[in-house]
């Protein structure tokens, strides 16, 4: 039995097995009393997966946890509610079509008789809602609100009943503006003083050493390191999150791009966000023939946003785009793509795939157009083509009309690039082309970027890893919260430089230490 | 000022349907000379019902996501049941049972909250589209209704006194002047929306249909919300077949065929959105009004059931056309407003 006054919660030796990974091995974590627990690691390194054991929202494949001396089994959030553990989610959770009290008192409602009390919830809302610093009216509907503001109805959910012990929080400040952000910290320290044990899970370090008391460190689905923040540094934090092996080899140059033409050029593009504020505001950037041009920026910092606004997907957008020296009409997808534009999506399962289709037709799926005969497909030419393509990218495959899930995720991303490069596109858009594939894969996946640039293409590399943009993009634009903060070439691109530009447009003014 | 009109707009057009049915009334009151009599209130108001009733049920469905196809078929079995037990009472063995009116209806209103509870736990707990599992029910009841005697009408509803089982037809009678349908229908109503907007089930069928997953992760049990709708879809369409027999004085298996249609067009007519999530009791209410209207409007004038068939079609996708026009102009206008000023 394990029992120790200073740990609410203990888990010992959780797995958690999905088909294919292991997304926890072995883990042990202590939930300190009234101490906010930092949670670190790199995407996928487990973090909200063991949160998600803690509050019942999935079930640990094998390991226990205890909870006052004796072992307990969460079969759903409900039972994880009933010991005093409630999440915010990093997705927000929220009915849009619902008003803010009815989001607040969903399944907590209160009742007079058989009938919903609704003076009761208002008055509750605006109590709860008043502590946070909030002060929005209790009917307005949450679809309406402000990414920031519907955070804040998250965490005002979970303050609704007096019994919280756990607060799980998963980074709950990448859509927050800084001053909302104090806010959050000033709540976070009264709830300890009241009791409540936190977990804290951020990327952003400079928060933690701010507001964390112990912190616990993942890696690739394993423990690695912890302790009190106190007795530690920053660079500590670094070193045991990425691991030592993960330096790139930085590609040198063949093309003299200071003589090399622009190809693409993007003046004052703006994309409001629904609720107010911008998601892009007076971007200006180009792109010259031959380069590899980064972005580089925050979760939310408008990154992916970019791409959309080229590909046609966000006709709502504003600002001039120049192509190939003349002003050009961004069109629908299919305009874009004739146009000589291609895009790798961030997200390969959703939208980089079909997964019904095998990995020939997922490949040739951009360009099916150019492989007809009259009105009919020509197999032997598409396969050809795609047989082609497989041997430039060398992607590991044993047949080309096995199912694509049947590949590892490094190749199933190469099947995704070769899709874009099949519409023999001018200028390839990647965004985040490295997430979630084995480092050999990285390497493999910057070397074809490399080589692409090296005959010609013009390529924009999204990625959130400070390490991998510098070792592959000949110059970094950075954004943060929609602006544009920085430009970086040659031997501005530093670590420094990059983190500090990627908090620029947050308006604290800090840098990571 | 032109943000004045923007807001004129707006108001108008979210309250398009009931201005809608407002026009209709109007224009078909010029169009036949006799439409604003009483008689033909009486009869619209008793045609409204029976889509109404229908479209109450299916707006708890629709608002959480689902679709319930096979509410006309119960129509038409839930008659027969009721039918056969007044005609023929209750046969096992050698021995024959009669039940009396009160109870018919009671163990009727049974059978339909069970095909309800059956289509709601094949959707929830088999995982099979609702779609399809409600096209299946469909099918099914109507086998089961004609069935129940061989294709033929039960014609003696109105019970023996001997037998003590009198007093079926009353529900398709007029009580103080108003149809016993009209009734029902009003209290149903009442009964939904305070369901819908005054206890915590209400707020749980807009959760399940607005973002699920997050509904489970609030500890609502989704699977149970969503099975409730279809028990009361059944409950409805159980009144309506008791009603209809009532009215018809005669249970025929037929009946009831292609009202789900109606029910479904009421319920879209009247705002709620087929994505789940939002919808109103008030506006089923005058959805149900504009598709009886136009019926026995269009009737009235003389205009072929052909003809009939296609404006009414034509009208359910204006009105969707409408509703999306106003989603699409309200982000709009947002938007260039937002654009403007910077």
């Amino acid at each position: 039995m394990f029992d120790d006054p200073n740990v609410v919660l203990h888990c010992e030796k959780i797995d958690k097995i999905y088909p294919g990974t292991k997304a926890l091995d072995q883990v042990s974590f202590d939930l300190l009393k009234g101490k906010v627990n930092v949670l670190i690691g790199e995407n996928g390194a487990g973090k909200s997966t063991l949160m998600k054991m803690i509050a019942g929202i999935e079930q640990p494949s094998a390991g226990k946890m205890y909870m006052d001396g004796e072992e307990v089994y969460f079969k759903d959030t409900n039972a994880a509610r009933a010991r005093g553990i409630g999440i915010i989610h990093q997705e927000l959770s929220l009915f849009q079509n619902l008003t803010v009290y009815q989001n607040i008192f969903m399944n907590h409602e209160k009742t007079k008789g058989f009938f919903l009390d609704d003076a009761q919830h208002i008055e509750g809302a605006k109590k709860i809602l008043k502590r946070l610093e909030h002060e929005i009216p209790p009917d307005t509907l949450v679809g309406d609100l402000r990414v920031g503001q519907q955070q804040m109805v998250e965490i005002a959910r979970n303050l609704v009943e007096d019994d919280l012990r756990v607060l799980i929080m998963d980074e709950p400040t990448s859509s927050l503006s800084a001053a909302e952000v104090k806010v959050l910290f000033k709540i976070m320290r009264e709830l300890l003083e009241q009791g409540l044990s936190i977990v804290y899970i951020s990327h952003r370090l400079e928060e933690i050493m701010e507001i964390g008391d112990h912190v616990t460190i993942l890696r690739d689905g394993k423990y690695v390191a912890d302790a009190d923040i106190k007795d530690i540094t920053l660079e500590w934090i670094v070193e045991n999150m990425v691991g030592k092996n993960t330096q790139y080899h930085r590609f040198t140059r063949s093309i003299d791009l200071d003589k090399s033409e622009k190809i693409l050029e993007v003046k004052n593009l703006s994309l409001p966000k629904t609720g107010g504020g911008w998601l892009l505001d007076s971007v200006n950037m180009y792109l010259k023939k031959g380069e590899v041009l980064g972005i580089y920026g925050l979760l939310g910092a408008g990154r992916s946003e970019v791409f959309e606004c080229l590909m046609g997907m966000r006709p709502e957008h504003s600002g001039e785009v120049i192509y190939n020296g003349k002003h050009m009409k961004i069109g629908t997808i299919s305009d874009q793509l004739n146009a000589g534009f291609a895009i790798v999506p961030e997200d390969r399962q959703r939208q980089g795939l079909v997964q019904s289709l095998d990995i020939c037709k997922n490949a040739s799926l951009a360009s099916l157009s150019d492989f007809t005969t009259g009105f009919l497909m020509n197999y032997p030419a598409e396969e050809k083509a795609v047989d082609e393509e497989i041997k430039e990218l060398h992607i590991k495959v044993a047949d080309k009309h096995l199912p694509i899930l049947s590949l590892s995720g490094g190749n199933q991303q190469k099947v995704v690039i070769a899709k874009g490069l099949m519409t023999k596109p001018t200028v390839l858009l990647m965004d985040e082309p490295s997430r979630g594939i084995d480092i050999g894969a990285k390497t493999e996946v910057f070397e074809i970027i490399h080589e692409f640039s090296e005959r010609g293409l013009s390529i924009i590399v999204i990625s959130s890893e400070l390490k991998e943009i510098m070792a592959i993009a000949d110059r970094i634009y950075v954004l943060s919260n929609g602006k544009c903060t920085a430009e970086l070439s040659g031997s501005t691109i530093t670590e420094d430089n990059l983190v500090h530009a990627s908090y620029a447009g947050l308006g604290t003014g800090k840098s990571a230490a | 000022m032109k943000k004045d009109n923007n807001q004129l707009v707006m108001t108008l057009l979210k309250g398009r349907t009931f201005i809608v049915l407002i026009l209709l009334v109007i224009f078909f009151s010029f169009a036949s000379s006799s439409f604003l009599s009483l008689n033909t209130l009486t009869m619209v108001a008793k045609h409204v019902a029976l889509y109404g009733i229908l479209a109450l049920g299916m707006t708890f469905v629709i608002i959480t996501g689902g679709i319930d196809l096979s509410v006309g078929s119960v129509v038409g079995l839930v008659g027969m049941l009721a039918g056969g037990l007044i005609q023929e009472g209750f046969t096992f063995g050698d021995k024959t049972l009669y039940f009396t009116v009160p109870a018919i209806i009671v163990l009727m209103l049974c059978v339909g909250c069970l095909i309800g509870w059956i289509n709601g736990i094949i959707i929830t707990k088999l995982n099979v589209a609702a779609f399809i599992t409600t096209l299946g029910t469909m099918y099914i009841c109507r086998g089961l209704a004609n069935l129940r005697s061989n294709g033929a009408t039960f014609a003696s509803i109105g019970g023996f006194e001997g037998l003590g089982n009198v007093g079926l037809k009353a529900l398709g009678a007029d009580w103080l002047g108003i149809p016993a349908g009209v009734y029902v229908f009003a209290i149903l109503s009442f009964m939904a929306a305070i369901l819908l907007n005054k206890t915590p089930t209400g707020w749980h069928f807009l959760a399940v249909g607005g973002n699920e997953k997050s509904a489970k992760l609030s500890g609502i049990k989704s699977d149970q919300v969503k099975i409730w709708a279809y028990i009361i879809s059944g409950f409805c369409a159980a009144w309506i077949g008791l009603i209809n027999t009532a009215q018809l004085s005669a249970a025929h298996p037929a009946s009831g065929d292609g009202w789900e249609m109606n029910a479904i067009a009421a319920t879209v007519l009247g705002g709620t959105s087929m994505s789940g999530g939002s919808g109103t009791i008030i506006g089923t209410i005058v959805g149900a009004f504009v598709i009886g209207v136009i019926n026995d409007g269009m009737t009235m004038c003389g205009v072929s059931e052909f003809w009939q068939k296609i404006i009414r079609g034509a009208v359910i996708i204006l009105a969707v056309i409408i509703d999306q026009t106003q989603r699409n102009l309200q982000a709009k206008m947002a938007l260039q407003a937002r654009n403007e000023s910077k």
